[in-house]
């Protein structure tokens, strides 16, 4: 979901970046150029390892606020397997998460103060999550455009310079192709149902277009931030590009479901051999990063509660473990 | 916040027998047996495995990457260590 954090100003303290010299700046910048992995006790600079930091985060954050909308119709699945199949993919949700954290804590940032970040609001997640899942057919919407957006980005992030990156990631997008699926099969089974079901599946493609083509991130002329992120090879195409890809082969899924794009701007241009769409609203990208979405408060607020009513577990681990190594140490 | 991080353990997985353990990557965990139960839901959801090893990040000792080239330098100038190094004269087989 998630390079949204490579399009973000680096705002941190800057006093470290004067430490490293030119020399180790250009042996690192040869590295990458020469497609070599860096691996967590690499030296690197200072602003690589802030920028993976940020965007591992993010993304991390993204899969774990992701599992609410879709945990809003766990109760309400129309079919026990539909329910088993929602569950497993929330699931997964929760062990992408952990998989990235664990990637960014090879960058020498604990897990604890990652979450900190994200419940005091300082962390971002992904602003596709921010909207909310009002019928069933968002459940297919989601599967079939957020996840499928979230493959268009994380593909290619399968071959990031960092290589605890770049293995999650590959692990990651194993699973998402299921996801996708499910996802199109929850909204192909409407389509075929009756006039109102169907209808509930476009009015589903309607609402979730734009904000997913918004998961790509700014236009390039407006994303000044990632080109050092090409430059490292964290990312390997540009968000426009990304937006096309998934424009193309989206576009041609939602006529073989007979559902309309909600754009109608939207045209086939025969000598690019490319879709070509409307202008995208970024105001409404602009307020809902900045917290004003519909459910950025709600989807923060849930978080925080489970994390508070999960203390008590939490302490509770701890004092077993201290008592069964103290047990063994005496014994 | 808990006031105390459970432990970092580094996860290792058996995908079928015949084959080594790998590293998967690693989960928190507050005890040995918690870190299994993690890893296995974390790393074997579609049945990756078939053994775990997980073992607590700290006990690990690593070479240090910045001194890759001295640590291995031994093993560069001994070529003569691969059969490609030796010249088999035509008509010898089999060697």
């Amino acid at each position: 979901m998630y390079t949204q954090g490579l399009d973000q100003q680096d705002k941190s303290p800057q006093k470290h970046d004067a430490l490293d010299t030119q020399e180790q700046l250009d042996a690192f910048q040869k590295r990458v150029d020469e497609e070599e992995k860096i691996e967590a006790k690499d030296w690197m600079p200072e602003a690589y390892r802030r920028t993976l930091i940020r965007q591992i985060s993010q993304h991390a954050h993204s899969e774990i606020i992701g599992m609410q909308p879709e945990g809003n119709w766990l109760t309400r699945a129309p079919s026990l397997k539909r329910k088993a199949i929602l569950l497993a993919k929330i699931q997964d949700e929760a062990g992408h998460g952990l998989y990235l954290y664990g990637a960014g804590e090879t960058l020498g940032v604990s897990r604890d103060q990652m979450v900190a970040d994200l419940l005091s609001g300082k962390a971002k997640y992904s602003s596709i999550f921010n909207y909310p899942t009002l019928t069933w057919a968002d459940i297919g919407a989601i599967g079939w455009l957020v996840d499928g957006a979230a493959i268009m980005n994380q593909i290619p992030l399968c071959r990031c310079s960092y290589g605890p990156y770049a293995r999650a990631m590959v692990r990651i997008c194993k699973e998402e192709s299921f996801h996708q699926r499910q996802g199109f099969d929850i909204l192909r089974v409407l389509c075929e149902g009756t006039a109102e079901q169907k209808a509930m599946a476009q009015d589903a493609l309607d609402r979730w277009w734009w904000p997913s083509l918004m998961m790509f991130g700014p236009n390039d002329a407006d994303s000044k931030h990632s080109a050092q992120s090409m430059a490292w090879k964290i990312k390997r195409f540009s968000n426009d590009e990304l937006r096309q890809k998934f424009v193309d082969v989206t576009v041609q899924q939602a006529e073989f479901l007979g559902l309309k794009v909600p754009d109608d701007d939207l045209e086939f241009d025969e000598e690019s051999g490319h879709y070509r769409y409307g202008d995208i609203d970024w105001q409404e990208f602009i307020e809902v990063i900045k917290g004003n979405g519909p459910c950025n408060k709600q989807r923060l607020a849930k978080r925080r509660k489970a994390h508070d009513d999960g203390e008590w577990v939490r302490e509770a681990a701890q004092a077993y473990a201290e008592k069964q190594s103290s047990r063994r140490s005496a014994a | 916040m808990s006031k105390k991080e459970w432990p970092l353990y580094e996860v290792f997985i058996r995908s079928k027998s015949g084959l080594s353990h790998r590293h998967a990557g690693s989960i928190h965990a507050a005890d040995d047996q918690m870190a299994l139960d993690h890893a296995r839901d974390t790393y074997t959801r579609r049945s990756e495995g078939v053994s775990i090893w997980v073992v607590r990040s700290s006990q690990i000792v690593a070479s240090d990457p910045a001194e890759t080239a001295a640590f291995f330098e031994p093993a560069e100038d001994k070529i003569y260590r691969h059969p490609t190094f030796y010249e088999i004269p035509d008509g010898v087989e089999n060697l």
